[in-house]
Formats: C-alpha cells, structure tokens, sequence
C-alpha cells in the first residue's frame, strides 16, 4: 500500500467500487457482482497500464469527481461525457494525467449510462471474497461512495500493454437482446412467447444493477401457481407477475421463483448497463448452438 | 430427471423431490471434487441444481438422464448447534397451526435435525429442511418490513435464520445470538447446503 488515494469531491448519483466480481458463491446466496460494462471496465484499465480485474469507479449518469493525493494516470470509458481536470477538457477514452492536488472531474453522461473511471494502480478497498465489487443486493463490499470520502489507491505493479486510444461502441440506439428460449418458457402462453420475441419493450427507469426493467406488453402465464426457488444465471429473462420481463444483471439474486423464459447471449449484456430508461428493446430468438 | 438448458453454457437440473435435489447435489459436488466436473458454480434448490459455467452443457446433459443419482452418503461428524431463545412473536400462531402448545412444538422444532437444502435471499441465508410434511405452515398474511437479525423463522417446509435484519414474510418463532454471516471468518457462512443443523433451546437471558 502506497500513501496514494483519492478524496472524493463528488460522489455523484450512485458510484461504486467495481471490479471482476465474486464469482464461485452463488451456492451460499452470493451474486456475482462485479462491472455492468465489463468491457468498458477493461479498456480503462488497459489504458492506464493496470491488470483486467483491477477496481475502478462506475458511475451512474452524473458522473463524480476526485481530487488524488499524488500525481496519477486516468482513464474514462463507457458512457461518453465531458472530462475536467482543474477545469479544463481532458479527453475522454485515453490515458490522462491528473496533478497532485487537481480535480477531475468526469461529468454528466452524453449518452448511455454508466462512466467507468481507471487509476494507475487501481482502487485498493478492502476485498470481500476476493472482489472489491460493491453489491447492492446482498450489501457486501464498499457502500457507493460519499462526499469527502477517501479510497486509498494500489501500487502500481505488472508491465501490462498499455494502449493509447481504442475504439468503444456506442451506447445503444436500440437494444437488440439475443435470447435463448427456456428454461421455463413452457410456464408461458405461445401467444406470450410470440410476443415477448416479436414486440417492442423499453427500458423501464426502475431498472438497476440488479435487473433491467421492461415496460411492454404483459406476459401471461399459461399455469397457475408458484415455480420452486430455482437457480438463476447472469441474463436470465425473469418474469414477476406484472408479466414484464426483467433481465437479470450483475447484483441479481442467485435463487428465485419467478419462470425465467428465456436467457440473454452473454455478449449482449454489456450494451444493457448503457440503455437510458426509454431505450427501445427488442428480443431475438436465437436457436442452440 | 429432466435437465433443462438455461442460455449456453448452464444446465437446470430438475428432480422430482428435495430430498433428490440434495442426492443429486451431493453427487455434482464429489464429481466436482475428483476433477470428472469443470463447472464454475453448482446452486442447489428446492427440486433443482443449476450448473453454471458448462464448456459442454449438452454433453453433460446427456450423461446425467442416462445415469441413476447415487442416494445421498449418511452425513458423518457433528451437526452444527444453534442455541435458540424460543420467544419468537409468532411461536402461538405455530403451535396453534400444528394444533400443540407451545412447549410442545418448542420441543418438536429442538428434537428434529435439520440439513441445509439450498441457500439463498441473502448471503449465509439457508433453507433448512427436517420436519415432516405436517408442520408445514404458511407466510404470514402481511410480511413485516423489519425482521431481527437472528431470528429463527418458519414458512413452508422450512427453517431459516435471518443473517441480518431485513424484511421478511416468516413466522418468527425464536432468535439465536449465532452469527450466520462473516465475511472476516473462513468460512463466512455458517451454514452451507448439506451442513446438518440442530436448533438447542436457552433459557432467556
């Protein structure tokens, strides 16, 4: 541990401590956890030197800003906004060098959602099974940061390839979710099953890091009753009773009762932590491989 | 056994009761063990397994219906004791609902010995199963929007003791100074699917 940390001038609407997660728990009623744009997460890392699973910051739509104790190399990825440091524009998707003592400042997303903010060394929070994610599910790991709280910076360490500038998608216009059927679609109407996979949905502004909320057509069940707790993965398409699908994210419970009618492509999940409430969704059946 | 494909690389798989469900967890966990399984999580539940992070979950899929789940092995070494005051507000309503007093039911509840079936709700939350099918008992009507960390609750086939406080629809029946959650301790969870459980009653303190 150096004597290197941040001083957080402003904490922002909900910023958090991410990195990998805390996989391998799930049996003891553990989510996952961990970055909601895990690509983005990993460009910033890359750009200032740091290992893939190092911590970083993500923000949720109005960004935050810091004040670091020494001299430090940042980067912003993910949801393009403005970058400040003492005031003046610093670039967006690169490494930056930010002064002892100066502020920066990363701002008020253009689009998307969620800001993912990398510092040479990474955020060296206490680990909780092995991850420094926080988990607003289950609590464990940092709370979401605060005004004028301190998070104390690792040593730099590793000669990892570092790039200087790298192309990122776009958030998304549209959110196209390839999905794969089951395991409970048969707790569903094939009218219900046509329209989930055939209709428009949209991002509903109660989504979160748990799961991203639909407004939309409801789905109706084809049986009555309660399904068993029952394992849930990372994508699973939950379906509460209101019938409007809910993805689930990181922070998602590991059991549940609600059918799941389907499971999202893995690839697909990242461009969800950037859909603004509003964003269109669409999903698309795809046959097993 | 039916084993359902859950996106592309996990497997639900389901069984006709709870007591396979843990027969079968067993087994996953000892094929695990001898390297014969490369998954990156297996959660039990109440008629599932889900395995999470399959290379080749048809494959596996295939192996499994073709082949019969061994009964769980007798458990050996000592169940993990949890010392209750039986004071919970919702021990009448229990006894009333399995038509004993409430001695009795105390002493049906501190006479049985639990297993964790599956975990779940929060971390170090389990499901615990060992009382016959009659005890069974409903949620409450109106869930409340604070339950006591510690508490000993019933709802279902289940006990459960809450690791921390949270809302919650169970029937409180008592509360333990046990902690069932520590993330500073190895292992933090106190209680893991397969641990056995006895609930030991205390006098108030």
């Amino acid at each position: 541990m150096t004597d290197s940390a941040l001083f957080v001038v402003r904490a922002g609407a909900l910023t958090t401590v991410q990195d990998r997660g805390r996989p391998g728990h799930a049996h003891l009623g553990v989510p996952h956890s961990g970055a909601l744009d895990g690509p983005a997460a990993a460009l910033a890392n890359r750009l200032v030197g740091n290992p893939p699973g190092a911590a970083v910051l993500e923000t949720t739509v109005n960004g935050c800003a810091v004040r670091p104790r020494s001299t430090v190399t940042v980067a912003v990825t993910g949801a393009p906004c403005a970058v400040r440091v003492d005031g003046r524009p610093a670039a967006w998707g690169a490494p930056v060098s930010v002064p002892a003592g100066a502020v920066l400042e990363v701002g008020t997303v253009i689009r998307g959602v969620r800001s993912y903010l990398a510092v040479r060394g990474g955020i060296a929070v206490e680990q909780v099974l092995g991850s420094r994610s926080t988990d607003l599910l289950s609590g464990l790991g940092p709370p979401p940061l605060a005004d004028g709280q301190v998070l104390p910076l690792g040593d730099p360490h590793g000669h990892y390839a570092r790039v200087d500038v790298a192309p990122q998608p776009a958030p998304p216009e549209e959110l196209v979710l390839r999905v794969t059927p089951g395991p409970r679609d048969d707790w569903f109407t094939p009218d219900a099953v046509r329209t989930f996979t055939s209709r428009a949905y949209r991002v509903s502004p109660s989504s979160n890091r748990i799961g991203l909320r639909t407004e939309g057509p409801a789905l109706e069940r084809s049986r009555p009753g309660e399904l068993p707790s029952e394992g849930m993965v990372l994508g699973a398409v939950q379906v509460p009773p209101d019938g409007r699908p809910v993805v689930f994210l990181a922070d998602h419970p590991t059991t549940g009762g609600y059918p799941v009618i389907a499971v999202v492509h893995r690839a697909d999940l990242p461009a969800t932590a950037q859909a603004a409430p509003g964003t269109p969704v669409r999903f698309v059946t795809v046959r097993r491989r | 056994m039916k084993a359902l494909p859950v996106g592309d690389n996990a497997l639900l798989v389901e069984v006709s009761s709870g007591e396979e469900a843990q027969a079968l967890h067993a087994e996953l966990l000892r094929r695990r063990a001898e390297g014969a399984l490369s998954v990156r999580e297996i959660v039990p539940a109440a008629r599932t397994v889900l395995l999470d992070g399959l290379d080749d979950p048809a494959r596996l899929a295939s192996e499994l219906t073709a082949s019969e789940v061994p009964p769980a092995p007798p458990r050996t070494g000592a169940a993990v004791e949890i010392p209750v005051r039986y004071d919970g507000p919702d021990l009448a309503d229990v006894a009333a609902l399995w038509d004993v007093d409430e001695r009795e039911a105390v002493r049906i509840h501190a006479d049985t010995e639990f297993t964790v079936a599956f975990c779940g709700f929060a971390p170090g939350f389990g499901y615990l199963t060992g009382l016959p099918p009659r005890y069974d008992v409903p949620r409450r009507a109106t869930p409340r929007t604070a339950v006591p960390a510690g508490s000993v609750a019933l709802a279902g086939p289940y006990t459960g003791v809450y690791p921390r406080s949270s809302p919650g629809g169970w029937q409180l029946i008592g509360r333990t100074d046990v902690v069932l959650w520590d993330h500073a301790r190895a292992p933090a969870a106190l209680l893991s699917p397969g641990t056995r459980v006895r609930f030991v009653p205390v006098g108030h303190s």
